[in-house]
């Protein structure tokens, strides 16, 4: 028998199981038991690849730096000065908002349209939600070319199929529509499967009751379903704000990595890294991405504050 | 929100057999239009595919392939380097996938259970890394991967995709949602923490840990924006990255471009009409989850 079993006076007597009993491998083990090695290699990640880079930005944000990481002198505010001068700046912003602006109300609309659709016919479900919801699957990259394929003016099957002769993607007017169109078949899966499953949520007894009083379909639609996804529909556009926001990759691609007609369609997130990687100008870009990051916040914050709003008054 | 598990494809079969009302006959028609109007770019890029270089860009355009050629196949098959952008994105989502999951459910276990000095200041801190993307802080993301040296390297694809806050978000609300019952018991027979999180916890999570799984692993299958800033190099590119800058680069071989698209997002629907129900659960899990 190991010492620790005998010198058991009552002061180490503890209600612990045995396995804690006091050997230097026990104690190591007991250690590793402490809460924070399991969320230690998240916080790493987290650490390296999102806080760091944010303290970095912002450090950066006040310097001169380039790209090559050496030799970066303190400006101050020059970079956030500069910036909110830069008529490209507020283009692009400008851009980014048009888009989700277009954006958000189309797509909301539509996956709700869907996703009533898809609720309501009886017959083959898993048709539907598969033709609704495959086009999030394709990468964004592939998305974009097929709809570059489709809009091409004189052998695309857009202006074949409805008898046109629009320059969709080389004309100021219809570029950013075009993208539009374009992020709307490929993204509207998602908010589509939300409010499917919001749908598929709503209690049936609800209905059978409207109807025993006599409620039409339409009654039923305003008075019952409407109302009881108010919190996803909230959710939905939440979510699609922010990541409109954020749009690059169909613009750039559709685009051929330019800005497109009259530098109508150059989204913010490609003006921060065109200031980034192909300008160099590596304090610039972070300081607009700083920007961008505070806006993105009031947005998101914003969700949250409507969110503890309500939640108040239904107290 | 857990009653997300609640569609399936299999739906109340209530009777016999379904009648026709008109109502079913009129949504089922709308339905039917709606899908035609959604599949017709599929068609489309397959069929493209299908013509010859030449016959794709003829006027006037048409669908159906006049003369059917596997030219294109062939073509980016031997010429490009598509097999090795396939190899790298599988390398890329599964690694990113792997470790999103291990790690997402280890630090949502920890935030929802244990309980140390300082926790509540971390959670705090994941959630406002909530509103970081890529395409949010690029720039300075990139030049901290740059100073790691780790840029043009697999590492550098794929351990800044590794720290999603939101999914261990979501593993953190389903955690606290399991009855502490189940791990006292376990306890007291003197489990340790890792054993009860690997024996009793693991085992009950599954859903929410699939449904993390396959919306990282289709967000990173898809994702371009990272691999476009982090590599240069055609061997590494994954799918999306190679076929819009290599493929877009030298005079767009239209017929070339619908195959290399179709190989890229194949593999993902193939999969998809297969694992529907899990799918669909997973992606809506994770969509709600945010409310």
């Amino acid at each position: 028998m190991s010492a620790v079993d005998t010198t058991l006076t009552p002061a180490v007597v503890r209600p612990v199981p045995a396995v804690y009993a006091d050997s230097a491998r026990v104690r190591l083990a007991r250690g590793f038991q402490h809460g924070g090695w399991f969320v230690a290699p998240f916080l790493a990640l987290f650490a390296l690849f999102v806080l760091l880079p944010i303290g970095r930005g912002l450090w950066l944000s006040f310097t001169d730096a380039n790209i090559s990481g050496v030799g970066e002198r303190f400006v101050g505010l020059d970079n956030y000065r500069e910036a909110l001068d830069d008529p490209l700046m507020w283009d692009s912003l400008g851009h980014s908002a048009y888009f989700t602006f277009l954006v958000v109300p189309c797509i909301v609309l539509l996956a709700f349209v869907l996703a009533v659709l898809a609720h309501h016919i009886e017959r083959a479900k898993w048709l539907w939600r598969l033709c609704f919801f495959a086009p999030f699957l394709l990468p964004s990259t592939v998305a974009a070319n097929l709809w570059q394929w489709l809009f091409n003016p004189g052998t695309g099957m857009i202006n074949h199929v409805f008898g046109l002769e629009t320059p969709w993607l080389t004309q100021k007017s219809t570029a950013m529509i075009a993208i539009v169109i374009t992020t709307l078949w490929w993204t509207v899966g998602f908010s589509f499967l939300l409010f499917l499953a919001a749908l598929q949520n709503i209690p049936r007894h609800l209905y059978e009751a409207a109807a025993l009083d006599g409620a039409n379909a339409w009654h039923r639609m305003v008075h019952i379903t409407l109302p009881m996804l108010r919190n996803i529909t909230g959710l939905v556009v939440t979510l699609q704000i922010l990541a409109s926001l954020q749009v690059f990759d169909q613009a750039v691609v559709m685009q051929d990595f330019g800005p497109g007609p009259e530098e109508s369609t150059r989204t913010f997130v490609q003006f921060t890294l065109e200031e980034g990687f192909t300008a160099y100008r590596v304090g610039y870009a972070s300081a607009i991405s700083i920007i961008f990051f505070l806006i993105i916040a009031v947005v998101a914050l914003g969700r949250m504050w409507l969110l503890r709003k309500r939640e108040e008054g239904a107290r | 929100m857990t009653a997300v598990s609640q569609i399936s494809p299999r739906v109340r079969r209530r009777g016999p057999r379904k009648k026709w009302t008109p109502g079913q006959i009129v949504l089922t028609a709308i339905g039917v239009l709606v899908s035609g109007v959604f599949t017709a770019p599929f068609v489309w890029a397959v069929f493209t595919s299908l013509k010859s270089e030449t016959e794709a860009v003829a006027v006037p355009t048409h669908w159906v392939p006049q003369e059917w050629t596997i030219q294109a196949w062939q073509a980016i098959f031997e010429t490009g380097n598509i097999t090795n952008w396939f190899v790298n994105s599988v390398v890329v989502s599964v690694c990113v996938t792997f470790v999103v999951v291990l790690v997402g459910a280890l630090a949502g276990y920890g935030f929802a259970r244990t309980g140390f000095r300082g926790k509540n200041a971390l959670l705090g801190l994941v959630m406002a890394g909530l509103m970081v993307s890529p395409a949010v802080l690029g720039v300075p993301l990139f030049t901290t991967v740059q100073s790691m040296g780790v840029v043009d390297t697999y590492w550098g694809m794929i351990l800044p995709q590794c720290a999603p806050a939101a999914m261990v978000y979501i593993l953190y609300k389903f955690f606290q949602g399991i009855p502490k019952e189940l791990e006292e018991a376990a306890f007291i027979d003197g489990a340790g923490r890792w054993r009860v999180f690997f024996t009793i916890v693991l085992p009950l999570s599954r859903p929410p840990l699939a449904a993390v799984g396959i919306f990282t692993f289709i967000a990173s299958w898809n994702n371009f924006l990272w691999p476009y800033m982090v590599t240069n190099n055609p061997d590494l590119m994954t799918m999306p990255n190679g076929i819009a800058t290599v493929m877009n680069s030298y005079g767009i071989q239209w017929a070339q471009l619908m195959a290399g698209g179709l190989v890229a997002g194949l593999p993902l629907i193939i999969v998809f009409v297969f694992f529907q129900r899990q799918i669909v659960s997973g992606v809506a899990h994770t969509g709600l989850a945010g409310q």
